[in-house]
Parts: structure tokens; C-alpha cells; sequence
């Protein structure tokens, strides 16, 4: 029960179909609090599918169909009763490309909260869009030019600024879909380094394509191959020694 | 001396020889094409317009005569006396036939004389602005030259054009029973098109789940914007006239076909406009909690209103060139008066063209001609609005 | 194991792994002959292995600089991470060994006049220490986890035998005074072939670390093949 009590998400016997296929055939996974848990493995391999599983997103897809179970700290996220609206509140989500909203950083930042009635516009809400900037380390680049479009920001910066339109909402656990694949080196690192901060507060859920990213961001793997969760462990030990052969094949780079 | 050889061999390989000049010269020529194709759809535009303004540009002018009128109490009863039983003739009788009502009106009038500048018959007209068939008699040409000569016959700016509405008498016929008809069909257009046509394709785009069902509308959606408009004339005919008893040719029934007419058009517009919206908004949102009704008011309608706009104001511009349709509710009607209600029998700016076009007197030619000039310029500006708007889309995010 | 996707990565893992038998085979050969030139006093024997010395140097920083760009280029990760941390561990070990080696052949050249009077536990000593090299690079070639255990089973019986020498030759030189110039050269040579099976039973936990990714130092013969039957157990 201890160390239940760590664990954020708990995922038991997760199928998932696309109409007659099965994409995910069963997946039990533990997410832990306060960790930055990394998704590898090749395309196709539904390790994005399975982190849209986490705040159901999957739930617009059409012919869409999912079984088990999703614990957040212990409720189940599909049961029947579950307001998924709400439930995107406390299970926030990054996307592979920025998409900032089309309007000022300001309002891209205020939109979440005030639509869920948080904070009134005003005073308050001016402090919720700088605390949720200082979070992203973007406030120092951005607060001379709040009512500037977001979208003028460079790519690095705008994913930084939807991290704090994702932050401003005060979710528990933050989802990552290939945040970096759109960035350069450096802003990648900082986007890293931001992980890094942000698993103080969050636990974050980081799905990649970049190995070496997962190694470097993520306190644990898990290494999903063909809609089966193959391997899950520190990453540290998923790096240098993991225990099954397919993922030391994916990870050394031999792809078959 | 093999990289000698090789570099002579790319140089030869460089050189324009024989085939690869024919290739030059078979591009050459198929640009020339297109610019053929372009130069001969730029000369039979220009010739429309120099043909159309050429023959409309008259009618904004219109003949009128100085004459003595006497406003005696015995024009109440016969008007043909307010006038010099010379100049009779010239003058419209669209005109003399006023003089009683307005004696009417101002009592005072009666018993004066006055000199003032009168409506021209429409052979007049045409005799002065030297069009064959004016068909003006040999001894009323000499004393309208007479008159020209005393200065007593001159061409006014016709803002009778603008100013009447239909009538049986050339130099009387104008525009505004058409023109007001025109606005409030398309007001009536809009009106039910836009909001069920936006409506629809929000339901269709964001909502709809994809099954056959869907799919079947989707394919009827897009055969209904091909199918001959003349066919939604016969549709509001049925449903519109003779089951829901909307009374005939008024803009009501008009605005109800066009509608019809348009919806496809519009829904099409904005499915198209809605698609564009990149899908990593929706995910913005919905991954931010947002509902639905959030997603779509907030973030995905403003990015594709105008696309929407844009689309609608095209699909409106097409339904006020359209007679086909109309013409079947009966809306090809001879309108003198413009349409008080939209229950009142009602034509419009294209079907009013479309009369004149057929009237055998000749003076109706250039108001055919200058009633499409008009028509026209309604439409440019239409699509030049769409146009702005889409550029402002372009520009803003 | 299936094919490296990168070819070149996998033709320079390959050829890493062929330099290291090739320098191990030469520190091999070099502590045969160190041996050797002690037994028969055959100077120009171990003046042979001090000149071959300079070879196993040159393949250590040619190997060392193998590594390097390997770890900076080609960003390694498990099993080819731990062959590539084995093998820069491994090759000072090798390295350590020809030295050790050279300081047999060295001791030899300075002590020509006055050879060793009693070989027979040196031999045996000999023997086990350059089976355990052989065991070690033998694991090494294989992934063989039995032959790198043998390996550090038989440090213990080195070690047993490397203290029984050196009393026996602390007893030869008390016994006659004479012979203390030969014992010193016994002691030397007792230490340097001691040191040597060190070597090798390092070499042999780095491969056990490189097979299975469980560091086996420093802990107990026992505990080890306990760890590493419970991993065996599991597969």
C-alpha cells in the first residue's frame, strides 16, 4: 500500500481499439508522482495513443473504443460519472507542435482559467499569468510584449508559453506529446531543463521519439513496442542494462 | 587526365545541343499558349464591357424641353392642355399625366403659367442621342432642331432612372422597384441561409460522428450546389408557394428560394473554412478542458469566420445574379412601384434587366444595358468585400 | 543479437572488440615468455618482451581513442554502453598486465648471474595466473560468464599459493644467505604474476558487468555467483 500512495496514475489491463483493431493490448503501468516518466519506442508502436489515453483525449476519435482501467490517485478516470471536460483540468496536455490560441500571450494564458472560472480578470488574473510564466522560464522573454500575439514567438518560446497555458490551470499531472520535435537544440534543452523544474509540482508524462532525450529528461522509461508496454524501469537502468532483449535492441539502435 | 576528361565531358553535357534546344523552345511554346488562352479571354471581356457601357451610358442621360405649362383648371380634366398643342408630342406623356394629381396637392398651382424643363418622349430622346429607329416623325425633327437651336431642349442627368420603377414608357422606367426588391430578397436570403448554412456545417465539421448517414448528406451537400438553379425555382414553387401559401412573386418567396439556392453553397464555404482551422487548436483547447461549445465559439469559429464570410458573401452574390429560380415564383413581374412589404409582389435587379431585354421599343436597349451596368457594380463589390476579407484573414495570425 | 541499423557503428563495435583480443593476446604472450626467460635465464627472451611491450602500448591509446569518439559520436546506450565502459576499463588492465609482465623480463636482465634456485611453486604459480588471463579474455571473446567466474574462483587459490611462495622463500633465504638475491628476484617475480591475476579477475568482473550489467566488484566470489544465478534463474 506504501507505495501505492506514490503513484499518480495507475493503469490496469488498458485495450484500446481503432474500430476492429486492437492498438494497445493490455498495458498495467504505475506513473509516479513528482517523476518525469519517458514513452519510447518506434512509431506506430501506440505510445502516443496510450498517453491520449490519460486525459481521454481519444474520447474525439471516432470508432474509438477503450477498456480497463485509468486511476488518478485512485479514481477512475472512465468511469461513467467522470466529466471529461473537468478531468482535462487536473490531466493537462502539451502538444508535439506550439499551438499557441491566435491571440495575445496575455489571453493565452488567461483563456483556461477564466473559462473554468478560477480567477476574475483584473489584478488576480494579471498575477496567475506571470506566476504561470515565471513557472515556464518564459516571463523575463515575454513580459514587455504580453499583448503581442503568441503565435510571433519563436517556436521554442511558444512551446514554452503553452506549457504555462497547461500550468495556469494548477493540473496534477502535465502529458507531453513529443513537446520538442518541432525545436532546435537549445530550445530543446531549456524545454528539458523546464522538466526538470516543473517535476517539483507536476508529474509529468513525456512521449518520444528521441532516445537520447528520454534518457536525458525522464526518471523512468518505459519502452512500448507493437501496443505492448515491453519495459518499465528507471531510466538509468533501462539505459545502461534493461532487462529484455527487444528493448536493448531498440535502444542500442538496432532496428531489425 | 581523367579529371580533365570528365570535365570536358560535363561541358559537353552543359552545351545546348539540338534536343535540348527543342526542349527549350517546347517550353517556350507552352507558355505561349497560356498566354494566348489569357489574351482571348481578356479581349472578350474587354469587349463585353465596352459593348455593355458603350450602349449604357446614354440612358444616364435623359432629353428634356423647355415649355410653357399652364396650370389651368381645365388640365384637371385633361392634361394634354397644360401644354402648347405643338409641342404635345414631344413631351412624355408619363409626365402630363402627373399634372392633375399634382394640381391635386397644391391647389395654389391652379390658374399659373410657367416655363420649366419637362420629361422628352422617349423618341425624343433617341432622336437626339442620334440612335437609329428613333422613330420620330420627319416634322417633329425639324422643331425639336428648332428648339435645340433656341436652346430649349437639352440632356439632363436621368435620375428618373434611379428614382422610378418600372414602366411601359421608356423615358420612365427605372431601377428602384428592382433594386429595392434585390435588397430585400438577399436581406431575406441572408437571413435563412447564413445562420442554418453555418449551423449545418459546424454540426457536420465538429460534431457529426462519420458514418454512412453523414456521409450520404455530405454527397447530397455537394450535388445540391451543381444541380441547375432553376430546379430550386421549382422546389420553392412546391414547398414555399403552393404548400406553405406564400403569397406569389413577393420577396418572401424569393428570399425563401434563394435560400434554398444557397445553402449549399454556404455550408460547403464553411465546412471548407472550418477545415482549415488547424486541428492542434481543437487540441489546444480540449486539452486545456475546454468544452465543446468553448472550442468552437472561442477558437474555432473566429479563425474561420472569414473563410465563412467569405464564402457566404460569394454564395449571396450568386443569388442576386440569379432570374432562373425566381422566375418561377413568379417574380418576373411588372413592378412600377417599389415593394412596401416583403409579402408584396416584388422583382429584382437581374429579372427587371431581363424584361427590358425583351421590350420591342428601342430606347429600352440602353436601360437593358445600363440596368446590367448597375447590376455589375453591385457584384464587384460584393466579391471585392470578400476579397478584402479573406486577405485580412491572411494577414491577422 | 540482431544487426546495428548503423553499419559503421557496427563494424567499429566489432573492431573494438578484435583490438582488445589482440592486445590481450599480447600481454598473454608477453607473461608466457616473462616466464619463460625466468625459467630457462633467457635474456634475450626477456628482452623481447620489454621490446613487444611498446606494442601493447600503442594498441592501449589507439583503443582508448576508439572509445572516446565512439562515446562522443555515437551516443551508446545499454549492452553497447557497458561493452564500450568494459573495454576502456579493461584495456588499463591489459595494459597494467604488459607492464607487470615487463617488470619480470626487466628483473630477469638485472639479476642474469644469480637465477632462480627454486622454481617449482613460481611454475605452478605461473601457470594458474596465465590460466586466469586466458580465462579472462576467453569470457571477454565469449560473453562467457562461466569462464570470467572461473576466472575470479581461481584468484583465491593464486593468492593462497602467492603467500606460501613467499614464506617458502622467506624460509630459503633465512636458511642461506646466499640465496637472498635469488629470493629478492622470486619475491618480485611472485608479486608481479600476483598483481597480474588481480588484472585478470578484474577484466573478468568488467565482462560479468558488460554481459549482465550487474557490477560484481568488490564483492565477494559467493555473493557474486548468487547475484548472477538469481539473474540466471530468471531467464
Amino acid at each position: 500500500m506504501a507505495t501505492d500512495m506514490k503513484n499518480k496514475l495507475t493503469i490496469r489491463g488498458l485495450k484500446l481499439w481503432y474500430g476492429d483493431f486492437e492498438a494497445l493490448h493490455g498495458i498495467d503501468l504505475d506513473i509516479l508522482a513528482g517523476k518525469v516518466t519517458a514513452f519510447i519506442g518506434p512509431s506506430g508502436c501506440g505510445k502516443s495513443t496510450f498517453l491520449r489515453c490519460l486525459n481521454r483525449m481519444n474520447d474525439r476519435i471516432a470508432g474509438c473504443r477503450v477498456e480497463g482501467d485509468v486511476l488518478l490517485e485512485g479514481n477512475d478516470i472512465y468511469a461513467p460519472d467522470v466529466d471529461v471536460v473537468q478531468l482535462r483540468t487536473h490531466i493537462g496536455m502539451v502538444f508535439q507542435k506550439p499551438n499557441p490560441f491566435p491571440k495575445s500571450i496575455y489571453e493565452n494564458i488567461a483563456y483556461a482559467p477564466r473559462i473554468h472560472g478560477m480567477v476574475q480578470d483584473g489584478p488576480d488574473m494579471d498575477e496567475l499569468v506571470e506566476t504561470a510564466l515565471r513557472k515556464a522560464s518564459i516571463w523575463d522573454e515575454v513580459k514587455d510584449k504580453l499583448q503581442q500575439p503568441g503565435t510571433a514567438l519563436s517556436g521554442g518560446q511558444q512551446q514554452r508559453l503553452c506549457i504555462a497555458r497547461t500550468i495556469a490551470v494548477q493540473p496534477d499531472v502535465i502529458l507531453m506529446d513529443e513537446p520538442c520535435s518541432a525545436l532546435d537544440p537549445i530550445a530543446t534543452a531549456k524545454i528539458e531543463e523546464l522538466m526538470d523544474e516543473l517535476k517539483q509540482e507536476y508529474t509529468i508524462v513525456i512521449v518520444t521519439h528521441n532516445m537520447q532525450q528520454a534518457a536525458r529528461a525522464s526518471d523512468y522509461t518505459a519502452y512500448f513496442y507493437l501496443g505492448d508496454l515491453i519495459e518499465y524501469g528507471e531510466t538509468s537502468q533501462i539505459f545502461t542494462a534493461p532487462s529484455n532483449q527487444r528493448t536493448e535492441d531498440y535502444i542500442t539502435g538496432r532496428f531489425g | 587526365m581523367s579529371d580533365a576528361s570528365k570535365s570536358n565531358a560535363l561541358r559537353a553535357d552543359l552545351r545546348a545541343d539540338k534536343r535540348k534546344r527543342r526542349r527549350a523552345r517546347a517550353d517556350m511554346r507552352f507558355k505561349w499558349y497560356g498566354l494566348t488562352a489569357l489574351g482571348l479571354a481578356m479581349l472578350f471581356l474587354v469587349f463585353f464591357f465596352v459593348d455593355i457601357i458603350s450602349k449604357g451610358l446614354p440612358a444616364f442621360q435623359q432629353a428634356e424641353i423647355l415649355v410653357q405649362v399652364s396650370y389651368s383648371e381645365s388640365v384637371k380634366s385633361n392634361y394634354n392642355r397644360a401644354v402648347d398643342k405643338r409641342y404635345r408630342k414631344l413631351i412624355s406623356r408619363s409626365w402630363l399625366r402627373t399634372i392633375p394629381m399634382q394640381l391635386e396637392e397644391h391647389p395654389d398651382m391652379i390658374g399659373t403659367t410657367a416655363e420649366q424643363w419637362v420629361l422628352a418622349d422617349y423618341r425624343v430622346d433617341q432622336f437626339l442621342k442620334g440612335h437609329e429607329g428613333h422613330k420620330l416623325k420627319k416634322k417633329y425633327q425639324k422643331l425639336v432642331r428648332q428648339l435645340q437651336e433656341e436652346g430649349k431642349v437639352r440632356l439632363a442627368f436621368n435620375s428618373g432612372f434611379f428614382s422610378n420603377g418600372d414602366s411601359k414608357l421608356p423615358e420612365n422606367a427605372g431601377i428602384l422597384a428592382s433594386a429595392v426588391g434585390s435588397v430585400l430578397v438577399l436581406l431575406l436570403t441572408m437571413l435563412f441561409a447564413v445562420p442554418v448554412g453555418v449551423m449545418t456545417a459546424i454540426y457536420l465539421e465538429e460534431f457529426a460522428p462519420d458514418n454512412r448517414f453523414t456521409q450520404l448528406i455530405e454527397v447530397n451537400i455537394n450535388n445540391l450546389a451543381a444541380i441547375p438553379s432553376i430546379l430550386y425555382g421549382l422546389l420553392g414553387l412546391a414547398i414555399f408557394i403552393n404548400f406553405m401559401g406564400v403569397p406569389r412573386s413577393s420577396a418572401l418567396a424569393g428570399g425563401l428560394t434563394l435560400a434554398l439556392m444557397t445553402l449549399p453553397i454556404i455550408i460547403i464555404a464553411t465546412r471548407a473554412a472550418l477545415r482549415a482551422v488547424p486541428e492542434s487548436i481543437r487540441e489546444a483547447a480540449y486539452g486545456l478542458g475546454a468544452s465543446s461549445l468553448q472550442t468552437v465559439w472561442h477558437h474555432v469559429l473566429p479563425l474561420a469566420m472569414p473563410g465563412i464570410l467569405t464564402g457566404s458573401i460569394i454564395g449571396l452574390a450568386q443569388a442576386m445574379g440569379e432570374t432562373a429560380p425566381l422566375l418561377i415564383v413568379g417574380m418576373m413581374a411588372y413592378i412600377p412601384e417599389a415593394p412596401h412589404s416583403i409579402l408584396a409582389a416584388t422583382t429584382v435587379l437581374p429579372a427587371q434587366v431581363y424584361t427590358w431585354s425583351g421590350e420591342s421599343i428601342r430606347a429600352f436597349e440602353e436601360r437593358t444595358a445600363a440596368g446590367i451596368m448597375v447590376l455589375l457594380a453591385v457584384l464587384l463589390s460584393l466579391n471585392a468585400l470578400a476579397i478584402r476579407l479573406r486577405n485580412r484573414s491572411e494577414q491577422t495570425w | 543479437m540482431p544487426e546495428h541499423t548503423l553499419k559503421r557503428f557496427e563494424d567499429e563495435l566489432t573492431s573494438l572488440k578484435e583490438k582488445i583480443l589482440a592486445m590481450g593476446g599480447l600481454v598473454e604472450k608477453a607473461v608466457r615468455r616473462s616466464m619463460k626467460s625466468v625459467l630457462q635465464v633467457d635474456t634475450s627472451k626477456a628482452q623481447k618482451v620489454i621490446d613487444r611491450d611498446r606494442a601493447i602500448n600503442a594498441l592501449e591509446v589507439e583503443i582508448d581513442e576508439m572509445t572516446r569518439s565512439m562515446l562522443a559520436l555515437r551516443q551508446p546506450a545499454a549492452g553497447d554502453l557497458r561493452l564500450i565502459i568494459a573495454t576502456i576499463k579493461i584495456v588499463t588492465d591489459l595494459e597494467r598486465s604488459g607492464d607487470l609482465a615487463e617488470g619480470i623480463a626487466e628483473a630477469v636482465l638485472q639479476s642474469e648471474e644469480n637465477p632462480l634456485t627454486h622454481t617449482s611453486t613460481i611454475e605452478t604459480l605461473a601457470d594458474l595466473v596465465i590460466r586466469q588471463v586466458k580465462d579472462a579474455l576467453d569470457a571477454f571473446a565469449r560473453s562467457d560468464l562461466d569462464a570470467a567466474l572461473k576466472c575470479i574462483e581461481r584468484d583465491k587459490k593464486v593468492n593462497k599459493l602467492y603467500k606460501a611462495m613467499q614464506r617458502e622463500n622467506l624460509t630459503y633465504m633465512l636458511e642461506d644467505p646466499r640465496q637472498i638475491t635469488a629470493g629478492l628476484l622470486a619475491s618480485t617475480i611472485g608479486k608481479n604474476l600476483e598483481r597480474i591475476g588481480d588484472h585478470a579477475v578484474n577484466i573478468a568482473e568488467m565482462v560479468i558487468y558488460m554481459v549482465k550489467g550487474h557490477d560484481v566488484r568488490h564483492v565477494d566470489h559467493k555473493t557474486a555467483a548468487a547475484i548472477l544465478s538469481g539473474e540466471l534463474d530468471e531467464d
